[in-house]
């Protein structure tokens, strides 16, 4: 089960939206699928990102995926934690294991993601 | 991160069932339908480097080679020194074309003097078979693929010899590094080797497709106080790796030679003439074009196979394997290099998706087991 009050990217990105303040991470259904992270790959504090623009990597044993920006603005904030502790975006992919934070600059880009419920719903068609 | 479907049905292995019920996390691995983990690739790794682990490993192919000039043929066929084998041994060696490359990187297990089992690698299965029928014609030889017959199961990790030892009319103390023998497990006629794929001591056990499954169980469960966990092909690719062994299609294929590859104790040019023999002569008088050598990042990221290796804007070689070592906490690869560049502590650049990212040639293996 993914948290209900946060919108979802195809790409298996969450947004936890907090005033104008997005916290991004993978989802737990990502985080499963990927198998054990071993090194995250973030942006600067300071980068402008526009939506859909790659923010970084996510590196797994068995293979390497791409971050995408759910929404655009600009990095405020980044778990510098995940350098040493990679496995947190495992053991606890909406708290400690959270990436970045982003001061949004489009607040209407969130009726572009998915909602919990229609994000469960991807899940089973793709796998 | 979806997997894509293929065209056609992805093949199965007599305890696909199994995996699925023991929460095996299945996929496409060169058109067969296998678990890549079940609890974990790092927790599996560590449960082989200091435990136990038991894999299915069903995929790989099985070919017999029989007959008065089974020796000559393989001989012939092969770089390593067939005539070395005895009854009950075997031989990792290399099914060559005359150019050199590999066909496949093989097991030779010999039964008698004109009696070998083959083991090879699941994708070549077809093609190493009639590679070697077609090459047998007009010899006094039988070639016959059975790959079908057989289901095969690694139990590889430092307590594998006493999970097994109960389980077993045979003496797996007795059976030694690259030895088999025939016996029974868990009432079940085996062919056990004490060989595997991981850098870690076990055993490989060979029993009709069957009864794979009541003994992928009954091995689990002996086990289980010992810490045996069910692995997947990725932790296999990691342990296998960490102990430097080639990955047929990633590190070595048709177009590199087992020198090229840093396999030169399976060269042996002085048995006789055989297929890419002139062509190793040559190299070892000369000098290989590239060499396969192992590397550490000396900047952050992972490099993965096909990644090139750069100087400037000149390509000079490719990452053919690249993971995160659970063993050394860090990542770690294989690549091919200029020879002059392949010395240890020579540093070179790897472009990760992009990205100017500097490695380091280290000594291999990156892994090696303290030996008793």
């Amino acid at each position: 089960m993914e948290p209900r009050e946060n919108r979802y990217a195809r790409s298996h990105e969450y947004v936890h939206l907090d005033d104008d303040v997005a916290i991004v991470g993978i989802t737990n259904y990502a985080q499963k699928e990927l198998g054990d992270v071993v090194f995250v790959e973030l942006p600067q504090v300071g980068t402008t990102l526009e939506a859909g623009d790659e923010l970084g990597s996510i590196e797994s044993v068995k293979a390497v995926s791409e971050l995408f920006a759910p929404l655009s603005g600009e990095v405020i904030e980044v778990n510098e934690v995940l350098a040493d502790k990679p496995d947190l975006v495992n053991s606890d992919p909406y708290g400690d294991g959270w990436m970045i934070k982003v001061r949004i600059s489009d607040p209407s880009e969130l009726d572009q993601l998915m909602t919990v419920k229609d994000y469960e719903d991807y899940i089973k068609s793709e796998s | 991160m979806a997997e894509t479907s293929p065209e056609t049905p992805l093949k199965k292995t007599p305890l696909n069932a199994l995996e699925r019920e023991l929460g095996g996390k299945m996929v496409d691995f060169g058109g067969w339908d296998l678990p890549v983990q079940f609890s974990g690739i790092l927790e599996e790794h560590q449960a082989v480097r200091t435990r136990a682990g038991l894999f299915d490993v069903s995929h790989m192919g099985e070919v017999f080679v029989r007959g008065r000039q089974a020796t000559e043929l393989l001989q012939k066929l092969t770089c390593n020194d067939v005539s070395k084998l005895e009854d009950g041994r075997c031989q990792y060696n290399g099914l060559l074309y005359p150019t050199g490359g590999f066909v496949d990187d093989i097991l030779i297990y010999r039964n008698a003097p004109d009696d070998y089992l083959i083991v090879v690698n699941a994708a070549n299965a077809e093609k190493d078979y009639e590679w070697i029928a077609d090459s047998a014609k007009g010899l006094e030889v039988f070639v016959e693929n059975r790959s079908a017959d057989f289901a095969q199961l690694a139990l590889q990790g430092p307590e594998a010899e006493g999970i097994l030892q109960p389980l077993t009319d045979l003496d797996p103390a007795s059976i030694r590094y690259y030895r088999f023998a025939r016996g029974r497990v868990d009432g079940v006629e085996a062919i056990v080797s004490r060989t595997g794929y991981t850098g870690e001591d076990g055993f490989e056990i060979y029993v009709a497709p069957e009864e794979a499954p009541r003994l992928f169980r009954r091995l689990l469960e002996a086990g289980s106080e010992a810490g045996l966990l069910p692995c997947g092909l990725g932790a296999r690719d990691t342990l296998r790796l960490e102990a430097k062994m080639a990955l047929y299609g990633n590190d070595i294929d048709h177009t590199t030679t087992p020198l090229e590859a840093d396999l030169g104790s399976i060269v042996k040019l002085d048995k006789g003439e055989f297929f890419g023999r002139d062509v190793l002569v040559r190299e070892k008088a000369e000098g290989v074009a590239r060499k396969l050598v192992g590397f550490e990042m000396v900047d952050r990221g992972i490099a993965r196979h096909g990644y090139p290796a750069v100087d400037g804007s000149e390509e000079i070689g490719v990452v053919t394997s690249g993971t995160h070592s659970p063993t050394l906490g860090r990542p770690i690869g294989l690549a091919y290099l200029p020879p002059d560049r392949s010395e240890p502590g020579s540093e070179f650049t790897i472009l990760i998706r992009g990205r100017e990212t500097r490695a380091r040639v280290v000594p291999t293996p990156f892994y090696k087991r303290a030996r008793h």
